[in-house]
């Protein structure tokens, strides 16, 4: 069932303070943009709805993936992808060992490996399976980040300040590569920012936290 | 079932660790007063201290303890904390630096070896300068090692300590703002060591002082360094129990026992002192710091304490390489500066007998440091996944067993276990290092096993991988530098151990240590250079390959070249 990513009445308190407050239904293939000063705790709502909330929050209100409540779920049960500003490519894998990471079980060796291919060759970057992901450029990088997560099949993304670390031409063309894949697949994407050029580009609704 | 057993690692750690200790102690306090049914005596009585303090030896015994502690203490803090005021981030801190990390894996044992072979009155530095500066044809009749005063074994606990300190203060000084206060004290005038002492040592020492704390209880009951280089007539408290402990009649196990708490006693009373002068060396320095004065003997200071920083990193250095020429010595005369032949002749005959003890060595030391680093990861693992965190006593509880002098407990440890008939041997030897060893491996790798990116873990629990291949996937790889040199660290722990080896082995555990104690007394040069360059070497070769191994598995990955 493709019904997209529901924040129910979710509130986030550190402590007896509450941080934020947020209900929204996310359509498949639709951008949610979540914009506010640093501290806000845009992020916190972000590892909330991963699962990796710390220790030092709570929360309350559910959160919903095509139909299953996952409130509850541990992290790895998701299907929840996420990217970061920093690509966090495993830095002992090669760029195909990062790609197959993510890849469900199964399949034979050749399968998988063409699926990687596969991959890389959807974002250009044929042959580089084998390479160390600490000697490629930073636009590569980020394009390998993005594959990895999508290979996992995820049913949702959300996107942690992805482009904050590139330079002004990387990141349109990142930008409008990882929103672009997200629409073909119709994921529901959760974009935290606070640049009003991104919140522009993925031209969902936006909602502004206010420092409370 | 890992899911169960990972959140009791915490509470199985600290009983490894503590077990040991506590009932150790008890069974100390048992026969030192006059309880030791297993030698048909029942107590309480006062007798085993009537006769401690009837032995002429102990105030004596006593004071070498106390006085020998606290100059170690003093001396090497000092000129660790004045190398780093005066010099860190200068060229020749990082050389002298670089001179003192591997001398930190170096045993106790060896070290004290190579000193004597250095000092002595026929040692390599009056061979070296005989007869053409001094005009010695013969050794002088000087009592240098095993002086009366335990000036070498303070030397020789100074050496050995000085590597340690440094390390842990630069571990601190990490997270202590170093770099900008010191910025801002020279903008106000200060001289460079001044600035320092004034703004960054306080902030350094308050995260060091556990393990001042331990260096002043080891400094003060350390066996194997005593027995090789301290005075003998009387010898250290320490040295003296374990002479009683191995005398054949039970009954001097009492008086074993009773010096074992006073030992103790000492160790407590010393370090409630140490406590003391922090108050009076902060009060002190407020007012030294209220005065403002600029520094004006910055240069001398500096430059003394690089040269005792640089002279202690030598003398180990010098004193391995003497071990290493006596191991291959034919005839050796006095004052020649170099043996007349160089002779494969002492390792062949000393060969069998170091191959069988670096074998028990090296199980005991890799058993050990193993269910150690097991231990630690399961820890730091509850930790990251069930927030059972380290509190700041916990801390403390850590450094428990190192702050509770070995000569206390071991004793104890021992009578305990003749009393319920225990069999000595490998896997009680084994028991004890971990208590020695744990530690020393979880605060080698927690600072680093903390720091990874736990964004790395979202990215891959995201990505459909569960906590276990986290840890075993992304994690334990990432990680495999640190592991490995707090694997290392904690083989070279086990190494090291003398007392507990000699104790709890019952004299039937055989290691590269205990041997190499044993021939101190024989005198045998030869013997004691292969000895003590096989032992050197078990401790220094896992550090090579902690380097070594990642540097290969991870030869095309750059992003881990320098993690």
């Amino acid at each position: 069932m493709r019904d997209g990513l529901v924040l129910r009445d979710i509130e986030i308190f550190k402590g007896q303070h509450q941080l934020l407050a947020v209900s929204h239904h996310v359509q498949p293939g639709q951008v949610l943009t979540i914009m506010g000063p640093s501290g806000v705790g845009k992020s916190t709502l972000l590892s909330f709805v991963t699962g990796t909330l710390a220790r030092d929050f709570s929360a309350r209100g559910s959160v919903w993936l095509d139909g299953r409540d996952i409130t509850h779920a541990a992290p790895h049960q998701r299907r929840v992808g996420i990217l970061f500003q920093d690509d966090l490519l495993f830095p002992h894998l090669s760029v195909g060992a990062n790609l197959a990471f993510g890849l469900a079980r199964g399949g034979t060796a050749v399968a998988r490996q063409a699926k990687v291919a596969e991959a890389l060759a959807e974002v250009n970057m044929d042959d580089f399976a084998d390479r160390d992901p600490a000697t490629l450029s930073g636009g590569q990088k980020a394009r390998v980040a993005l594959m990895r997560m999508l290979l996992s099949d995820p049913c949702a993304l959300l996107l942690d300040e992805p482009f904050s670390r590139l330079d002004a031409a990387l990141r349109a063309q990142v930008r409008d590569l990882v929103f672009a894949r997200a629409k073909a697949r119709g994921l529901p994407v959760l974009l935290v920012t606070h640049d009003a050029e991104d919140a522009a580009a993925a031209g969902g609704d936006i909602i502004t936290l206010a420092a409370r | 079932m890992r899911r169960r057993f990972l959140p009791v690692m915490p509470a199985l750690t600290l009983f490894v660790m503590l077990g040991p200790v506590m009932a150790g102690l008890w069974g100390t306090v048992l026969p030192a007063f006059g309880h030791l049914p297993a030698a048909g005596l029942y107590g309480p009585s006062l007798d085993p201290f009537r006769a401690l303090f009837d032995w002429p030896g102990l105030p004596r015994a006593a004071l070498l303890s106390v006085t020998t502690g606290f100059a170690a203490t003093l001396i090497s803090l000092s000129i660790v904390m004045l190398l780093l005021a005066g010099w860190s981030g200068t060229r020749p801190f990082r050389v002298l630096e670089r001179l003192l990390s591997p001398l930190l894996s170096v045993p106790h044992a060896a070290a004290a070896f190579g000193l004597a072979f250095l000092i002595a009155p026929s040692g390599w530095l009056a061979r070296l300068l005989s007869p053409w500066a001094t005009g010695w044809d013969r050794p002088l009749d000087l009592l240098i090692v095993q002086d009366s005063w335990g000036l070498t074994m303070t030397a020789g606990m100074i050496m050995k300590e000085l590597p340690f300190l440094m390390l842990i203060a630069l571990a601190a000084l990490g997270q202590a703002q170093a770099h900008s206060s010191l910025k801002i004290a020279q903008a106000l005038g200060y001289r460079r060591l001044t600035g320092w002492l004034k703004t960054v040592f306080p902030q350094v020492y308050a995260q060091i002082r556990p393990p001042v704390y331990v260096v002043l209880a080891y400094a003060m009951s350390v066996v194997d360094v005593a027995v090789i280089l301290g005075p003998n007539t009387p010898p250290t408290l320490s040295v003296q129990i374990v002479k009683w402990m191995s005398d054949p009649d039970l009954a001097m196990r009492l008086l074993a026992a009773a010096g074992a708490l006073v030992q103790l006693g000492l160790v407590i009373g010393a370090l409630l002192i140490w406590w003391l002068g922090e108050n009076v060396v902060a009060r002190l320095g407020r007012r030294w710091i209220a005065a403002g004065g600029r520094g004006k003997c910055d240069p001398i200071l500096a430059y003394s304490s690089l040269f005792a920083g640089g002279a202690s990193a030598i003398a180990v250095l010098l004193g391995i390489c003497v071990l290493a020429v006596w191991s291959f010595a034919g005839f050796w005369g006095f004052p020649d500066a170099l043996p007349d032949t160089l002779t494969l002749r002492n390792w062949v005959r000393h060969g069998p007998g170091t191959w069988d003890a670096l074998t028990e060595t090296a199980v005991i030391a890799f058993v050990v440091g193993l269910s150690a680093l097991v231990l630690t990861i399961g820890c730091l693992e509850a930790e990251y996944r069930h927030g059972l965190r380290v509190t700041q006593r916990g801390v403390w509880l850590l450094y428990l067993p190192l702050l509770i002098p070995q000569t206390a407990f071991l004793p104890g440890l021992q009578t305990l276990m003749l009393g319920v008939g225990a069999d000595m041997g490998r896997f009680p030897v084994m028991l004890v290092h971990l208590v020695f060893v744990l530690p020393y491996v979880f605060l080698s790798l927690s600072d680093p096993f903390r720091a990874w990116d736990a964004r790395m873990g979202t990215i891959a629990s995201a990505l459909g991988a569960g906590p276990d291949a986290v840890l075993w996937r992304v994690r334990l790889p990432m990680l495999l530098r640190p592991i490995l040199t707090a694997l290392a660290v904690g083989i070279a722990v086990s190494v090291g151990q003398y007392l507990a080896t000699l104790l709890i082995g019952g004299g039937r555990v055989t290691t590269l240590t205990t041997e190499a104690v044993a021939l101190s007394s024989g005198g045998d040069r030869r013997a004691i250079g292969v000895y003590g360059l096989m032992q050197t070497g078990a401790a220094l070769i896992p550090f090579t390959l902690a380097l070594f191994i990642p540097a290969f598995v991870w030869r095309n990955r750059k992003g881990l070249s320098h993690a």
